[in-house]
C-alpha cells in the first residue's frame, strides 16, 4: 500500500505541535475573532486581486481611497482640543497651528455638549472642564480670534447642539469676511452613535434625524468643503463594543443618514461625497487594519449598490481615526506612549485620512502641554522618520490580513441582516439591540481581563508599587464663574427683544418641515445662547429617555 | 466569586442582601463603567438599582433613601466629581443618611480621589480596577482593603 506523502503543511503542524512551546490552536483577536497560527495561500482560495482589493482610488477602494495616498499628501494631524474658556482654548489653537499642525478640532465641555448655558443650574462644576465652554457666538468669535478660516479646517465635536454650533461658526466666518463657501471643516453630528454609545442625545430619534438631514442638505447646497457628518464608530467601540460591531453599526448609521436624506428629497450624488467617518484605533494592530480596509471596501458596495450612486466620490469611505482612550491605563502612565504609537500605526496602515493621537495622562484628565506635545511627536516621528507613507496599503496581500478583511467584511453583512430584519436602525435603537450587544461584549472583555486570559501590562501583569501622583492639568473655579459672569454680560448688551423674536421664527420653523438652518443662523447672529435655542427646540420635539439596562 | 451580608441589624439595610444604587451624576454618557460594576455586582448577589444618566446628587440622595440602600456608586468622567460628590455627600448628612455610603469611579485624577476619600468617600475605582477588587470591597461591608 502506498503511503501518502505528507505535504509541507502537515509536516509544519506536527513539528509546531510537538515544539518546546507548541503552536496553541486557536488564539483570538481582542474582539474574539478565532486566529489561526498561520495563514496561507489556503486560506484565500478564490480570493481575486481586482474583485478584492483593485488599485488605490479605484473601486472598491480597499488599498485607499485616493490614487497616490499618503505619497501625494500625508494624513492630517489633527489633536482634538479644548479646556477652560474660548480664550484659553484660542492660545491653545495658535499653539497647535505654529507647531505643524494644519487643522483645529474643538472639544466642547459637557454643558456645551448637552445643550446648556454656563450659568444652568445643571452645568454647575462642569463648565470648561471637558473641553471648551461656548454659550453665544461671542464665545465661539473668541474661540477663533486671530485664525483665519479660511486658511484652516476645523472639526467639531459636537451633537444633539451640532446645528446650533455649526451655525456659530458660519456667523463667526461671515463676520471676518469669509463666505460659507470657503469654510471647510467637520460636524460630528452623528447623532445616532449617541443612542447606541456615548449618550449624548436629547431630543427623540425622530426630530434628531431632521436636525442631521436638515445639516447635509444645507451643506450640499452651500458648503462644497464642509463635511456635515462624521459618522462615527469611535464611541461605539470605547463603550466596549468589538470591532465587528464597531464596523457593523458604524455604517448601518451612515446607510440610516443616507435613506434619511434620500427620503427628504435630495439626490445621493449630491450629498454623499460629503459623508465622513471616525473609527477608534485599538490595540489589537492587524484586526484594526483589517477593519479600516473592510469599511472601504463595505460602503463602496453599500453605496454603488444598495443606493445606486453614480459618482465614485459617492463610494469612497473617507475617515479620522482616534488611538483608543478605553486602551489606556492609570497604571504605569507612560506606557500609554507605546500603545498609542502602535494604535497611530495601524491607522496609518489602514489608510487614514486624519489623526488624533491620545495623551498618555487622558486616562486621569485633560492632557498636561507636554502630554499633548509628545502625543503629536508621535504622529511627526510616524509620518517623517517610520517610512510608512512611502508605498501605499504595504500589507495587502497578507495571507492574514487579507483573511481577516475577508471575516470583517462577513461579520458586518450578518449584523446588516440582523438590523434589517428587525426593522432598521431606528427600531434597533428603540429596542435596545445595540445598547445591548455593546453591554454584553464589553463585559466579556472584562471577564476576560479578570480571568487573565488577557495580559494588559501593568494591569494584570508586571505590575510596580504604585508611584507619586501624576501631575494633571486642573480646571480652577474661576473659569467657572468666568464665564457664568460671560453670558449673563451677553444677555444685557443684545437686543433681547430681537433675540425672542428669533427664537419664536425658529419655533415656527421647527413645528414646520422647512429646513432649520437659516432660522438657527438668524438665532446664533442675534447673540441668542445655545441654551436658549435647545429650549425653544425642545417646546417643540421634547427630550428623549432611554430604556435602562446593563 | 459571591458576596454575602453579614450584618443584617434593624434598621436602613435590615434587608437580606446588600443593596446599592448605582448611577451616572453630571452630564457625561460614558456608562461602560458602571454598567459592567453593576453587572458583576449584581452576578455576585448584590442587588443593584442602577438609576441611569444624568442623575442630579438630589436626584441620587433621594432614590437611596426611598430604595433603602447601603451605598451609592457614582461614576463620572466629566471631571465635575469635586462638586457633585462633595454634594452628595452634603445632601446624605442634611437627610440624616450619612449611614448610606458613597464610592465612585471614573475619570478622577489621582490628587482629587484622596481629597475626596478624606471627605468621607469610601473608595475611589479608577481606570484598570479589577472587578474583583470592588466586589471585595463590597463583601467587606464597603470598606477599604487593610
Amino acid at each position: 500500500m502506498a503511503v501518502r506523502k505528507k505535504s509541507s503543511r502537515e509536516e509544519w503542524e506536527e513539528q509546531s505541535q510537538a515544539g518546546k512551546q507548541p503552536a496553541r490552536g486557536r488564539g483570538r483577536t481582542i474582539s474574539g475573532m478565532p486566529i489561526e497560527p498561520l495563514y496561507t495561500p489556503d486560506d484565500l482560495r478564490g480570493w481575486s486581486y481586482e474583485e478584492k482589493l483593485g488599485y488605490p482610488g479605484h473601486f472598491p477602494y480597499t488599498r485607499g481611497v485616493y490614487h497616490s495616498m499618503y505619497r501625494g499628501r500625508p494624513w492630517t494631524i489633527r489633536q482634538f482640543a479644548g479646556y477652560g474658556t474660548a480664550e484659553e482654548t484660542n492660545r491653545r489653537y495658535k499653539f497647535l497651528l505654529s507647531q505643524g499642525q494644519a487643522g483645529l478640532s474643538v472639544a466642547f465641555d459637557m454643558p456645551t455638549l448637552m445643550g446648556y448655558d454656563s450659568d444652568d443650574p445643571l452645568s454647575r462644576g462642569e463648565v470648561g472642564h471637558c473641553g471648551v465652554a461656548i454659550d453665544s457666538l461671542e464665545d465661539m468669535e473668541t474661540l477663533f480670534g486671530g485664525i483665519r478660516l479660511d486658511t484652516i479646517t476645523t472639526s467639531m465635536t459636537i451633537n444633539s447642539p451640532a446645528a446650533i454650533l455649526y451655525a456659530m461658526y458660519i456667523a463667526v466666518g461671515e463676520k471676518s469676511g469669509v463666505k460659507p463657501a470657503q469654510l471647510g471643516g467637520t460636524l460630528q453630528n452623528d447623532i445616532l452613535k449617541e443612542y447606541i454609545a456615548q449618550k449624548e442625545y436629547i431630543f427623540p430619534p425622530e426630530p434628531s434625524m431632521r436636525l442631521v438631514v436638515d445639516t447635509i442638505v444645507f451643506a450640499a447646497r452651500e458648503m462644497p468643503r464642509w463635511n456635515p457628518v462624521s459618522i462615527s464608530g469611535y464611541h461605539i467601540r470605547e463603550a466596549g463594543s468589538t470591532a465587528i460591531q464597531e464596523l457593523a453599526f458604524t455604517l448601518a448609521d451612515g446607510m440610516a443618514y443616507v435613506e434619511a436624506t434620500i427620503k427628504a428629497g435630495m439626490p445621493v450624488d449630491d450629498f454623499a461625497p460629503r459623508l465622513s467617518f471616525f473609527f477608534d484605533s485599538h490595540i489589537d494592530f492587524f484586526e484594526e487594519i483589517a477593519k479600516f480596509r473592510a469599511a472601504r471596501r463595505l460602503w463602496a458596495h453599500i453605496m454603488r449598490d444598495r443606493y445606486q450612486a453614480k459618482d465614485p466620490r459617492s463610494w469612497i469611505l473617507r475617515f479620522h481615526t482616534q488611538t483608543a482612550g478605553v486602551s489606556l491605563t492609570r497604571q504605569q502612565v507612560e506606557n500609554n506612549i507605546s500603545r498609542t504609537a502602535y494604535e497611530a500605526l495601524a491607522a496609518v496602515l489602514g489608510g487614514t485620512q486624519s489623526l488624533h493621537t491620545n495623551s498618555m495622562d487622558e486616562v486621569l484628565a485633560l492632557p498636561t502641554e507636554r502630554a499633548a506635545q509628545i502625543a503629536l511627536r508621535t504622529q511627526q516621528v510616524l509620518a517623517h522618520e517610520t517610512g510608512v507613507t512611502e508605498t501605499i496599503d504595504p500589507l495587502a496581500g497578507s495571507y492574514y490580513l487579507e483573511h481577516l478583511t475577508d471575516e470583517m467584511e462577513r461579520g458586518a453583512r450578518r449584523y446588516f441582516e440582523r438590523v434589517d430584519e428587525q426593522g432598521g436602525v431606528l427600531a434597533c435603537i428603540e429596542n435596545g439591540f445595540f445598547q445591548r450587544e455593546i453591554a454584553d461584549a464589553a463585559f466579556e472583555f472584562e471577564r476576560q481581563l479578570e480571568a487573565n486570559e488577557r495580559i494588559v501590562v501593568g494591569v494584570n501583569a508586571y505590575q510596580e508599587k504604585e508611584g507619586s501622583p501624576v501631575p494633571t492639568l486642573k480646571i480652577g473655579r474661576e473659569t467657572e464663574q468666568g464665564q457664568v459672569r460671560r453670558v449673563k454680560a451677553v444677555r444685557e448688551r443684545r437686543d433681547n427683544t430681537s433675540v425672542q423674536n428669533r427664537l419664536v421664527e425658529l419655533k415656527v420653523a421647527a413645528r414646520g418641515s422647512q429646513n432649520l438652518m437659516p432660522a438657527l443662523i438668524d438665532c446664533v447672529r442675534a447673540y441668542a445662547t445655545e441654551g436658549e435655542i435647545m429650549a425653544a427646540l425642545k417646546e417643540v420635539f421634547g427630550v428623549y429617555r432611554e430604556p435602562i439596562l446593563f | 466569586m459571591a458576596v454575602e451580608k453579614k450584618v443584617a441589624a434593624g434598621g436602613r439595610g435590615a434587608h437580606q442582601k446588600w443593596r446599592v444604587l448605582t448611577c451616572k451624576v453630571g452630564l457625561d454618557g460614558h456608562d461602560r463603567g458602571v454598567k459592567v460594576v453593576s453587572r458583576a455586582l449584581r452576578d455576585a448577589g448584590v442587588e443593584v438599582i442602577y438609576a441611569g444618566l444624568r442623575q442630579t446628587p438630589e436626584m441620587v440622595v433621594e432614590a437611596a433613601i426611598q430604595e433603602d440602600v447601603d451605598a451609592i456608586g457614582v461614576s463620572l468622567h466629566s471631571g465635575a466629581h469635586m462638586t457633585l460628590i462633595p454634594r452628595i455627600l452634603e445632601l446624605l448628612k442634611e437627610r440624616d443618611a450619612s449611614e448610606i455610603i458613597v464610592f465612585g469611579g471614573g475619570i478622577i485624577p489621582e490628587d482629587d480621589a484622596l481629597e475626596l476619600k478624606r471627605l468621607g468617600v469610601a473608595e475611589i475605582f479608577g481606570p484598570g480596577t479589577s472587578l474583583q477588587a470592588i466586589v471585595e470591597f463590597v463583601n467587606r461591608g464597603f470598606q477599604q482593603a487593610a
